[in-house]
């Protein structure tokens, strides 16, 4: 296994060179993407894991970017508090959300996360004394913990949410790949056998979704004191259709996917709209091409290829060169 | 002596359609009772009603002397019965050894263990890396069962195990199965294979729209022609 400690080796060579080479710009859309790629993967936990596709994952987001926020610019909380207390705030939520959501599967599983993230985002629009209704929350103070550094320095931010990021990762590669992973996916395949085996499969499927929440909400309390400014928007269902989006362009089910799917979305938004106002056309087409040829994603079409690259490897195709080697099953 | 599954006039309904309209049937331990009967005479909904995915409307069940009838279904493996679903139901994107591993809980007893399930299935243990839906018939039956065992039944059900299987797999079943009776294991099977039930039940039904047309021995049954002919068509 040496070529995957290289492959890992190179990724953080490359994500620790990153703000040193990069012009400040593209370091700032890397770190939206470690941000939303954070969401992403946390919906990951359901929708590609146990099979719950959420459409309303924007509201853990949301109600942590909001209650950083709403602490820090009228309560004057300081940043080491108000940073747990977002996260803290998205768990809750997602607790409460749970227990209405997991009732059902399929997609009224997703109508009701859907009409819940859409009562969060209505709650942010018009409760204006404590959200500022339309106008968001301003004036978030930086991500300070007391560190000897500054982190409105963009560079050491970006190394402070680098760190964040990978702990948070590393949590989520390890769930999926507990016992209890292994349980989210049996219930993704069919819940009634888990039943059988003698799971009580809703507790699994609560905990996974108060879990994805609890993520979520850590990418939002990032995203807050990143962008230090929250407005509704960033708990709309289009927020929480664009997660989704992230996930299937990267690969339901494959965890760091999401995160390549995060990061198309990011660059192409932001790089793409520089060009034309109809990047969302492009978006559509890259989306549209991707369920027809990569329908398990960047990540999971690049499994695939490797995989048949590695079955090239080992066993040197027999039939003639116009013959394609059946890939590995 | 109390009996591993007693099931007492049982009624179950799905939405408005009567089904199951009053079956009796007792499994005592480590007896293996067959259930026969055509298509759509309610032996699915039979087992359906055991594990509790569609409770009795009335009636009741027991397991070990204990009513089990309205309980959630996982709480009822937990207790001890194991599920062999109809079509060899596994889950597909898993690998073997994942299946048979999201299986064990710890606290259900070390009678069946991987090594041990793998001594049962050799075969299993040659393909425990390939994925569920890379499996012949015939392994992702032992799979089934093997899934089953990683549970630590007391009772195990199966729900058409032979279904769909070539001769020779079937014979395999039939030797898998005397070897669980041997460990003292309590079956109740589903079948429409008559020889195959005849060969290893100690008891069979007969079913026939919803309830029970004939019980006795197998040796009953080879005698009951008319029995034979009406219900099962042999």
């Amino acid at each position: 296994m040496g070529l995957r400690w290289l492959g890992w080796a190179v990724v953080a060579a490359v994500a620790l060179a990153l703000p040193q080479v990069l012009p400040l710009y593209f370091t700032h859309l890397v770190l939206l993407t470690m941000i939303y790629g954070l969401s992403a993967m946390s919906l990951d936990l359901l929708a590609g894991y146990t099979g719950l596709t959420s459409f309303g994952h924007a509201a853990y987001f949301g109600a942590a970017a909001y209650t950083v926020g709403i602490l820090t610019t009228q309560h004057r909380v300081p940043p080491a508090l108000a940073f747990p207390a977002g996260v803290a705030a998205a768990a809750a939520l997602a607790a409460v959300y749970g227990l209405l959501a997991t009732r059902a599967v399929g997609v009224y599983f997703l109508i009701i996360t859907l009409a819940l993230g859409m009562g969060t985002w209505g709650l942010a629009y018009r409760w204006s004394s404590v959200t500022g209704g339309d106008n968001g929350l301003p004036g978030i103070p930086p991500l300070e913990l007391g560190l000897p550094w500054s982190t409105s320095d963009p560079k050491h931010l970006y190394y402070l949410i680098l760190v964040i990021f990978c702990l948070a990762a590393f949590l989520l590669y390890r769930l999926v790949r507990s016992p209890f992973g292994l349980s989210l996916r049996g219930i993704r395949e069919s819940e009634g056998r888990m039943r059988m085996l003698g799971y009580n499969t809703w507790l699994h499927r609560y905990v996974a979704f108060v879990v994805a929440g609890t993520f979520a909400g850590l990418a939002g309390s990032l995203y807050a004191f990143y962008n230090r400014f929250v407005s509704p928007p960033d708990l709309h269902i289009a927020a929480s259709a664009e997660a989704v989006l992230m996930v299937i362009l990267g690969g339901a089910g494959t965890l760091f996917g999401p995160l390549v799917g995060a990061g198309i979305v990011v660059f192409l938004r932001n790089l793409v709209s520089a060009y034309t106002h109809r990047w969302m056309l492009i978006l559509g087409v890259v989306f549209v091409l991707t369920v027809m040829y990569a329908p398990q994603g960047v990540a999971g079409g690049a499994r695939a290829l490797w995989a048949r690259w590695r079955g090239r490897a080992v066993t040197p195709p027999v039939a003639g060169p116009g013959k394609e080697p059946v890939a590995e099953r | 002596m109390t009996e591993a599954l007693r099931v007492e006039d049982v009624h179950t309904y799905y939405g408005d359609s009567y089904v199951l309209q009053g079956v009796s049937l007792r499994v005592a331990p480590g007896q293996l009772v067959a259930v026969l009967g055509r298509n759509g005479v309610g032996k699915t909904t039979l087992i359906r009603s055991v594990v509790g995915f569609t409770p009795p409307r009335s009636g009741r069940i027991r397991l070990r002397g204990t009513d089990i009838t309205h309980l959630p279904s996982h709480v009822i493996a937990r207790m001890g019965v194991g599920l062999v679903p109809q079509g060899r139901r596994i889950f597909p994107s898993l690998t073997v050894e994942e299946n048979l591993v999201v299986a064990a809980r710890p606290d259900s007893g070390d009678a069946w263990t991987l090594g041990r399930v793998y001594e049962l299935f050799p075969r299993l243990r040659e393909r425990a890396h390939h994925r569920g839906n890379k499996l012949s018939g015939g392994e992702q039956q032992m799979l089934a069962i093997a899934r089953a065992l990683m549970t630590n039944p007391t009772l195990l059900l199966m729900d058409e195990p032979s279904e769909g299987l070539a001769p020779k797999l079937v014979l395999d079943l039939a030797e898998t199965l005397v070897r669980l009776k041997e460990r003292g294991l309590s079956i109740l099977m589903v079948e429409q294979n008559l020889p195959l039930a005849l060969r290893l039940a100690d008891y069979v039904y007969v079913m026939s729209k919803g309830t029970v047309v004939f019980e006795g021995t197998p040796d009953e049954l080879r005698r009951a022609e008319g029995v034979r002919q009406r219900y099962l068509g042999v």
